[in-house]
């Protein structure tokens, strides 16, 4: 028990060691990080309400204040403050992101490994119904699917739906992905031994495929969060989001129909649009750093073993001439 | 639901002295292609391996070592068919198990030292954790105690226990070799197949693997099954020989005898193929041709094209295999080569008439001898 523990301290360890190293990869995690302390903090960041309107000395609404009139950001149309928004919007932005990017991640790395360890008529079904979701046009698809869902008022929440959307259409570049890589991972060797040792299915699957492409999993899943959390701006801004809870897409929606631009109110559109690039550009810098990192074999070479590894005195006639490695 | 030959394997487990733990006969495998044509990869191979003995299977590239290995372990990929034979182990016929019942033997019963150690090991997995793979795997022990013999394993064959934490890309390709041995003993089996163990390594790493290899049969008592295309190593370790051509059976013996007087003109040219010391300024002889396409056989010998002694009814007429022994050749194996004979009562030692021991037997035309029955 304390040698697993020792060894997944270790491991940590060189995993910060190596990822410390590169600075693409830290860059991208301070962008993510800060994005996702803004959404846990975010009733610490502000005293206002997301909805609450700003009053002036005469108690009149403060409407298109600039930054220099009012709070970090200015006001937008209705007198709410911006920043208050932003802040509050990123809880949406990102937990539609990050639960949408690992419910499609989840399954189509599932059905990506299925297709691609099992072949045959699995395979098939599998694959033809990602052509078909391939060929369909995404945002025009989930336009569709959202507004329906919207229309049948069953009760979920805007925010779910969107959520449910994203998460069940994105999974097809993953299982194609996740496939190929099976695919080629099932015909090597190692599998062939795992067979020879007496090994099911389940068990090569768990023990020699899943550890093969969970750095691949890994990466792509940062990477599928930035596209959910783009996607989710796109439907919010074309009027498809929750309008009582605002994620930053909604703002930018408010923003352009309340014509911010016309009246030059850059504090209005600037910042969600910013905050969007400033999560998305995070989540892919990690997200290729990740994938560079968590592959051992990138990490070190034999020639860096540990000193103790090296010398060794035996009287065992198989051991001459070798044990300088 | 006992067959004649399963009583008759049966019976020959009673006298314990010359059972042989493997036993094949007449096996045959086939590659269907997905345009339907057949390769016929291996045909009527029949051989016998003793505990504690090795057996070399020796042959040119695609004649069907690693095949016949295969076959034996029920691993070959999806298109390939045994068609016919039997495989004996211990007694039971692996051909007619279940997959599930198969795979208790695989690993537990008969190990497999892979050709290239590199791609055998999961490059993600430290090595220390698939060795102790199978140990789980089978349920044989707890974590901790596997834990414990990979250790053993590992010191067994001359790597530091701290290196089992370490990934397969940090050890050098000689100590992958060595790992994979260590692999192989793991669930102490009783039959080692090494697919050409030795091929991707240097003659200095060789020599020792081929060393640890001998070691470890001789303690642990193994069968070991050999494949290769290098003679020498063959010479060095193995006790009798199988070669191989074009998926049959061309000649097999105790190294003694393929090595002095092989009978077979493929055995022989493979042998003046092979520089000898004591005559230096020899030229090697080569084998014009290649070997034959395994899905557009010669009707006759399949070695025919290439003989160097071929007759008219080498064209035509496939050779059987047919008893060479000398007298003197089958007394010398049984008291030499066969170590469970070298201990206790030797003398008393009756051959089986189906047994394959110390007989000497060609498939060829030219050899004039009886033919080898059932």
């Amino acid at each position: 028990m304390s040698e697993r523990w020792f060894l997944l301290k270790r491991n940590l360890a060189e995993f910060w060691r190596v990822f410390r190293r590169n600075r693409m990869g830290k860059i991208g995690a301070f962008l993510l990080a800060t994005s996702v302390l803004m959404a846990i903090f975010a009733p610490a960041l502000t005293p206002y309400e997301p909805t609450e309107t700003i009053r002036d000395a005469n108690g009149r609404g403060l409407t298109f204040a600039p930054p220099s009139e009012h709070g970090p950001l200015g006001t937008d149309d209705a007198g709410r403050d911006v920043w208050t928004q932003l802040a509050y919007g990123s809880r949406i932005s990102l937990m539609v992101g990050f639960v949408a990017g690992f419910l499609s991640m989840a399954i189509g790395s599932l059905l990506g490994i299925l297709a691609g360890y099992f072949g045959g008529w699995i395979d098939t079904l599998l694959m033809r119904v990602t052509d078909v979701l391939l060929v369909i046009p995404d945002i025009p698809l989930m336009l569709i699917l959202v507004a329906t869902f919207r229309r049948l008022e069953v009760g979920i929440s805007p925010t779910v739906i969107l959520i449910m959307v994203i998460g069940l259409l994105y999974w097809t570049s993953t299982a194609r992905l996740i496939r190929s890589q099976v695919l080629s991972i099932k015909e090597r060797q190692f599998v062939a031994r795992a067979r020879a040792i007496g090994a099911g299915h389940w068990h090569i699957i768990r023990k020699h495929i899943i550890p093969q492409v969970m750095p691949l999993i890994v990466a792509n899943t940062v990477l599928i969060v930035s596209t959910a959390i783009l996607t989710e701006s796109g439907l919010s801004f074309l009027g498809l989001g929750d309008p009582t809870q605002p994620s930053w897409g909604t703002m930018l929606n408010f923003a352009f129909a309340r014509n911010a631009i016309s009246n030059s109110a850059w504090w209005f559109y600037l910042p969600p649009g910013l905050a969007i690039v400033w999560v998305t550009l995070g989540c892919v810098l990690l997200g290729n750093v990740l994938e560079e990192i968590l592959n051992p074999r990138l990490t070190s070479h034999h020639l860096e073993s540990e000193a103790n590894m090296v010398a060794r005195t035996s009287s065992r006639p198989a051991e001459s001439g070798v044990s300088g490695k | 639901m006992t067959t004649g030959r399963q009583r008759l394997i049966m019976e020959k487990r009673m006298d314990h002295t010359d059972t042989p733990l493997l036993s094949v006969r007449h096996l045959s495998t086939n590659f269907v292609s997905p345009d339907r044509t057949v390769a016929h990869a291996l045909e009527d191979v029949s051989f016998d391996v003793h505990t504690g003995e090795t057996l070399g299977l020796v042959g040119e590239s695609g004649c069907g070592k690693t095949t016949t290995m295969l076959s034996l372990m029920r691993l070959l990929p999806a298109a390939g068919r045994i068609v016919s034979g039997e495989v004996f182990f211990d007694g039971v016929d692996l051909l007619s198990l279940s997959e599930h019942q198969v795979r208790r033997y695989r690993w537990k019963e008969m190990a497999m030292v892979f050709q290239s150690a590199m791609n055998a090991l999961n490059p993600v997995r430290t090595v220390g954790d698939q060795i102790g793979e199978a140990i789980l795997l089978h349920g044989l022990m707890d974590r901790k105690a596997a834990d414990k013999r990979v250790e053993e394993l590992l010191d067994l064959v001359g790597i530091v226990k701290a290196r089992k934490n370490q990934y397969p890309h940090q050890y050098s390709g000689g100590m992958r070799q060595r790992a994979m041995i260590a692999m192989a003993l793991a669930c102490k089996p009783r039959l080692l197949f090494a697919d050409e163990p030795t091929t991707a390594l240097d003659v200095m790493i060789q020599a020792q693997v081929l060393e640890l290899l001998k070691t470890i049969q001789k303690e642990l008592g193994l069968a070991v099954v050999l494949v290769t295309h290098d003679l020498g190593v063959v010479a060095e370790i193995c006790d009798s020989v199988v070669i191989m051509y074009g998926g049959k059976v061309a000649e097999y013996g105790s190294s003694d005898q393929i090595y002095n007087s092989p009978q077979h003109p493929y055995t022989q040219r493979l042998l003046e193929a092979f520089p000898d010391l004591n005559r230096p300024g020899d030229t090697l002889a080569s084998i014009p041709g290649y070997p034959p396409r395994l899905n557009a056989l010669p009707p006759g010998c399949r070695f025919e094209p290439r003989c160097h002694r071929r007759i008219d009814i080498c064209a035509t007429i496939p050779p059987k295999l047919i008893d060479v022994t000398t007298k003197d050749e089958g007394g010398g194996r049984r008291d030499e080569d066969l170590p469970s004979q070298r201990s206790g009562e030797g003398s008393s030692f009756i051959p089986h008439p189906s047994s394959f021991i110390g007989r000497h037997i060609a498939a060829c035309h030219l050899c004039p001898g009886p033919e080898v029955g059932d």
